[in-house]
């Protein structure tokens, strides 16, 4: 069974909780988390929706193998209309807060309505009540968490919040989760604060019993650990260089956005790569990585945790950030690194320490720094607008631009709108690097042509975590395509889309998929849950939430021309490396994508698509 | 050789394992002067509550365990000892010369001298006769009056109250102190159980005293109709410090325990101020070859340095271990009991450890939550924790003791982050005492 | 030759597969709250470390049971509780000054490691090799033994 069947109702106006069934009938379709989570939402939410206002919603959402002994089982997923995008959102974190709700009885919170004051859900298993936070409201994420935990007298509580960021209504805030896992993208944190909802915090000690067939489930989870470490990626890779062993490969294969994607390849790669991470550093003779970290249940552990040089200038008598903390991750190394043209290595992980501590997604906001750095060497910034002067490749306008993000406070406000708004305020609008408002994370789609198709074609906004072409284009997983052709991306975008949504809607981390296909999932899903979950379904139940997230879109008045990609991308061709002169062939992918999908020329799934996933 | 050892309690019974391991040849005897197989008092509670049968109150469940461990089990009270002629005289009797002797007679309850507690009505609560005796009177709608709300009274009122039922019982314990559990809780924690008791529908006095107990014969015939008001079923009448009077069924009486040692007197083994037996580190009397541990001694608290009597099982299975060694012929020391103490009350529990109520130039942090009824106070002597109270928390409570009792360093970080947050005290124990973190 | 538990908090990356394991075993739910192993985790230092009973030879706990509850496997070394027996007097779990016997609220009995008959399902399910069941002697059990020395109370030495 695997799905606790409960779930929380919370209406944040009245200030009323109640626990209803679970519907299972759309759990045997959109098995959990993601999928499940935004089927609810879809039904309960019109696509209209503000999603600032109290008729918006907000949903946290465990999967069927969320707190089993699946690896990676401890993922959740946040579901809502996304404050950055005005898209259907749902931003997935790891850590230990999913399993533990899931521990506590509940497959899934839906909050709904805005509290009068600010306040947090306290959840410990069935007792379940809306709490004051005005004692803890305008501190950060650090603060709540242990303010939390003394206030409750228990250490083992898991704490999910908003930081001044979220509060300050920036629009790419996170929601974050054991000090720094996050739902980070897409402004899922700014929706919790608008609501003035400040924290959960849960302890969990039912547990997750109801295995369908346990001894089945224990082999073939088994087994499937197996795979993971016997896997290059998964089993040394990741482990050991975290997903920061990309940052070299990228720059080589020219696809590493810089400096606001004029460029290709940064010539500080190296010194914002995991290997520079690992290196002692002549200041202070230690490295900047202290050790590697798993989230709930996870066998592959490419968690980061790293230390920051005391005598650093960001952190020099502040003691507060001596501490080890969630390190750099490559998207963030990259959009706070070359995104900006910045190679300070402890500036970034300063700057990442921020981005967790106040809860904003490092993608959105080092992406928003390039824009402005754009627009500051271009004179339409100034420093007396900013605070600070800001060319491409200062690290001190990156930390200062991250402090001021943080708290909201002076040029933070601009940041916090994000490069789409920000750009269109100051007249260039073509300097944003973004899809349906939401920034590219750390892959040129010049070099790697099947990425600007999962760009323009994400759900929630420019994403790579919503078909990772990259693992066939650059790794060769499951098979090695050209990066630099379009041919058959259409196909490849498709079906990472639609896999990557079981992945997604399981409970279960993405990163396994570097070892794992649907192969290795269904087994697992099979011996745990009842219902079918053959390969067959699966495929099925993951093309159904695609179609499903598009459906919602489109009725939110999103058409195919926002399956589009900034005019940078598709007319400045690349100036370097093996992708010298291309530019990304968007326009011949887009319509074979379409046919892919069984949609109308106008990206509208057909009603024959429809019919066939019971849509 | 021959060992005696007077107390089949967990001391006795501790210490006659210890030397059996030690010594297979041996005589070993041991003598209790209850009509039952050796049982440990510590789980009266939970057969008041009806949760073990009288066996599941049994110190060793194995039938023949003792006779595989050749101890022999004497049914007797010993009268007198005679440390020159190496004999204890029994009550039946009997004389029983010994090798080396271990006095384990524990305690026994203490009365209060007040009018009426010799009546039937008034029971304590320390033997498995007297449980038999308070089960036979605990009944659906009896009114029953509890007499003190020390760590024995505490522990057995949910038995009390659930047997009573809320139609018609009731129960009522009346404390002199002026809070419960005062020699084992801080003010604080104890008002968190004061309040949790109350919500469980006891009714509890304290700084109240009792001063009379009457039989309250209910009368029959004409007199029933003039005394119409006394002729209930409430059968002794209790007078409070304040004058007022009032009815109950029966008393359990548990105003404490002290050493029971009656039958030294004349021997030669020297009773401390305290009234308990002196020792000394190697649990040895003042009379030769005579060694003693458990409740009927004086032992040094680890935390003062100064005399207690020891009432704490984990410290007499301690002395018991160190005293059975040396009786056996090894040399085993022991540096002091720790304070500790657990609780239950109406599902609620409680501990504290060491010097909880703090030291002179020490300080202190201290959380409460008294809407979740949970409770934390760490006492600390410059960076180590000396002493501790916790209610609604015993996961890794144990690791307490190790602080404590190692005088682990916490360094001024560690220290620091427990003043934050006192509940980190595993963390702390893992990072300072064990070097781990 | 007598196996126990070996725990190398250096390679433990926090996965929590350990206290999952333990709580199904036991428990036959994946509910790290009720597992008898636990993963401290220390943040600022980013170290995670695995705790349980290491079957230490003073066994306070089986010692201060008023009622005999708690035996030791010759065989394995352990001390094992016998639920049938507990009272759930919960004096066990303040003499054990490691912290590693723990009640349990929902049984009113108290658990700790009995090694899983041999078994131990924590062993089996660490992905890293932070906890192995080996040869007592290589264990650091000594380093442990000495650290109990500490405590002010004594066993007998004979």
């Amino acid at each position: 069974m695997s799905w606790q069947r409960k779930i929380l109702r919370v209406d944040l106006t009245a200030g009323t909780v109640t626990s209803e069934p679970l519907n299972m009938e759309w759990a045997m379709e959109y098995l959990g988390s993601r999928g499940l989570g935004t089927k609810y939402f879809i039904e309960e939410v019109g696509a209209g929706v503000d999603p600032l206002s109290p008729a918006n919603k907000l949903i946290f959402a465990t999967g069927p193998l969320t707190g089993t002994m699946a690896s990676t089982g401890g993922r959740y997923t946040v579901i809502t209309k996304g404050a950055l995008t005005g898209a259907i959102a749902c931003s997935n974190s790891g850590g230990y807060w999913g399993a533990e709700l899931k521990m506590a009885g509940w497959d899934m919170i839906v909050f709904e309505g805005k509290s009068p004051k600010p306040v947090y859900l306290l959840v410990r298993d069935g007792e379940v009540t809306i709490e004051d936070a005005a004692e803890f409201w305008g501190t950060s994420v650090w603060h709540t968490e242990e303010h939390l935990k003394a206030k409750h007298q228990d250490p083992l509580m898991r704490v999910s919040s908003v930081g001044r960021s979220a509060e300050k209504g920036c629009l790419y805030a996170a929601v974050v989760n054991d000090l720094h896992r996050a739902a980070g993208r897409s402004g899922v944190g700014t929706v919790m604060a608008s609501k003035n909802l400040k924290a959960i915090a849960v302890r969990g000690t039912v547990g997750v019993g109801n295995i369908r067939d346990p001894k089945a489930f224990f082999d073939a989870s088994k087994a499937a650990k197996k795979v993971l470490a016997d896997n290059a990626v998964t089993g040394q890779g990741l482990p050991a260089y975290g997903t920061q062993v990309l940052m070299n490969v990228i720059n080589e294969i020219g696809a590493l956005p810089t400096r606001n994607h004029k460029d290709v390849q940064f010539e500080g790669a190296r010194d914002i790569s995991a290997e520079a991470m690992a290196e002692k550093r002549p200041t202070d003779g230690k490295a900047n990585l202290v050790t590697n970290q798993a989230c709930f249940g996870c066998t592959i552990a490419c968690g980061r945790i790293s230390q920051m040089d005391k005598g650093h200038y960001t952190v020099e008598n502040r003691p507060q950030y001596w501490g080890a903390s969630g390190g750099l991750e490559y998207e963030a190394a990259w959009a706070l690194g070359a995104a900006n043209g910045v190679n300070d290595l402890e500036a970034l992980t300063y700057a990442n320490f921020l981005a967790n501590e106040d809860g904003f997604d490092p993608i959105s906001f080092g992406a928003t720094v390039g824009a402005v750095m754009e627009l500051y060497e271009m004179g339409v910034l100034t420093k007396e607008q900013i605070g600070i002067e800001a060319p491409f490749g200062s690290a001190k306008a990156l930390t200062f631009l991250a402090e001021k993000t943080a708290t909201g406070e002076g040029f933070g406000k601009e940041m916090g709108l994000g490069s789409k708004r920000l750009t269109e305020k100051y007249g260039h609008p073509e300097l944003s690097m973004s899809v349906k408002g939401q920034e590219f994370p750390a892959y040129d789609s010049r070099g790697i042509q099947g990425m600007g198709l999962t760009y323009a074609t994400s759900n929630r906004g420019a994403c790579h975590l919503r078909s990772y072409t990259v693992a066939s284009e650059v790794l060769g997983i499951p098979i090695k395509t050209d990066p630099l052709a379009t041919d058959g991306k259409a196909g490849l975008v498709k079906a990472f889309q639609d896999a990557t949504a079981v992945f997604d809607s399981a409970g279960i981390c993405l990163f396994t998929s570097f070892a794992w296909s649907l192969v290795d999932v269904a087994p697992q899903l099979q011996a745990a849950c009842e219902g079918d979950w053959s390969l067959e379904n699966l495929n099925v139940v993951g093309e159904r939430i695609w179609n499903m997230e598009r459906m919602f879109n489109n009725a939110a008045g999103f058409t195919s021309k926002d399956d589009t990609l900034p005019k940078r991308l598709t007319t400045e061709p690349a100036k370097t490396g093996p992708a010298k002169g291309l530019v990304n062939g968007l326009d011949k992918m887009l319509p074979e994508y379409y046919a892919e999908r069984g949609w109308t020329p106008d990206g509208i799934p057909t009603p024959e698509t429809r019919a066939r996933l019971g849509l | 050789m021959k060992h005696v050892i007077l107390g089949n309690g967990p001391t006795g019974v501790v210490a006659a394992e210890t030397i059996r391991k030690m010594r297979p040849h041996d005589a070993i005897a041991v003598v209790g002067d209850e009509h039952e197989r050796p049982y440990s008092r510590m789980a009266i509670p939970y057969l008041l509550e009806g949760k073990i049968a009288e066996s599941g109150t049994l110190l060793r469940h194995d039938r023949n365990h003792w006779i595989d461990n050749r101890i022999e089990l004497v049914e007797a009270r010993a009268s007198s000892i005679d440390a020159d002629a190496k004999s204890v005289t029994l009550s039946n009797g009997e004389v029983l010369p010994y090798d080396r002797l271990l006095l384990a007679t524990g305690s026994r309850p203490v009365r209060p001298p007040i009018p009426g507690m010799h009546l039937p009505e008034v029971v304590s609560c320390w033997t498995l006769q007297d449980a038999r005796a308070i089960l036979d009177r605990l009944r659906p709608g009896a009114k029953v009056l509890q007499m003190g709300a020390g760590f024995i009274g505490c522990i057995i009122m949910e038995a009390i109250a659930n047997a009573v039922g809320k139609t018609g019982g009731s129960l009522t314990v009346v404390e002199m102190g002026d809070r419960m559990v005062p020699r084992m809780m801080t003010p604080k924690a104890s008002a968190l159980i004061r309040s949790w008791s109350e919500k469980s529908g006891v009714e509890v006095l304290t700084s109240t005293r009792v001063t009379a107990i009457e039989a309250n014969v209910p009368h029959a015939g004409l007199l029933s109709l003039v005394y119409k008001a006394k002729n209930t079923k409430e059968r002794v009448q209790v007078t409070f410090g304040d004058g007022s009077t009032r009815l109950f069924d029966f008393v359990i009486c548990a105003t404490g325990v002290a050493p029971a040692i009656d039958y030294l007197r004349g021997s030669g083994v020297e009773i401390g101020k305290l009234g308990g037996i002196v020792v000394d580190d190697h649990m040895r009397t003042t009379a030769p070859d005579v060694f003693a541990a458990g409740d009927c001694t004086e032992s040094v608290d680890f935390s003062t340095g100064e005399l207690m009597v020891n009432a704490i099982q984990p410290n007499a299975a301690d002395q018991a271990l160190v005293a059975g060694a040396n009786m056996a012929g090894g040399a085993a020391r022991t540096r002091g009991g720790l304070r500790m103490n657990v609780l239950e009350t109406f599902g609620l529990i409680s501990t504290s450890y060491g010097q909880w109520w703090g030291a002179e130039g020490g300080d202190h942090v201290e959380v409460v939550d008294e809407a979740a009824h949970s409770y934390i106070r760490l006492e600390f002597q410059d960076d180590r924790i000396i002493g501790a109270t916790v209610v609604g928390r015993t996961h890794h409570i144990g690791a307490l003791r190790g602080l404590i009792q190692t005088g682990a360093k916490l360094g001024a970080d560690w220290k620091a982050r427990l003043q934050a947050d006192p509940n980190k005290f595993m963390d702390a124990y893992l990072a300072t005492a064990l070097s781990l973190a | 030759m007598m196996n126990s538990l070996h725990i190398d908090a250096s390679k433990c990356t926090g996965c929590l597969q350990c206290e999952m394991a333990c709580s199904y075993e036991n428990h036959g739910v994946f509910a790290t709250s009720k597992s008898r192993i636990k993963v401290f985790d220390f943040h600022s230092t980013g170290r995670k470390v695995p705790y349980t009973c290491t079957q230490c030879a003073e066994a306070w706990c089986m010692h201060a049971c008023p009622v005999g509850a708690i035996h030791e496997d010759k065989a394995l070394g352990a001390k094992v509780v016998n639920e049938t027996t507990c009272v759930g007097c919960k004096v066990c779990t303040i003499a054990c000054p490691f912290g590693t016997i723990n009640y349990v609220a929902d049984t009113g009995k108290v658990q700790k490691c009995d090694l899983c008959a041999g078994k131990p399902a924590c062993a089996e399910a660490c992905p890293t090799g932070a906890i192995t069941f080996v040869d007592a002697s290589w264990t650091g059990l000594d380093r442990m033994r000495a650290w109990a020395e500490k405590l002010d109370t004594n066993a007998p030495t004979a």
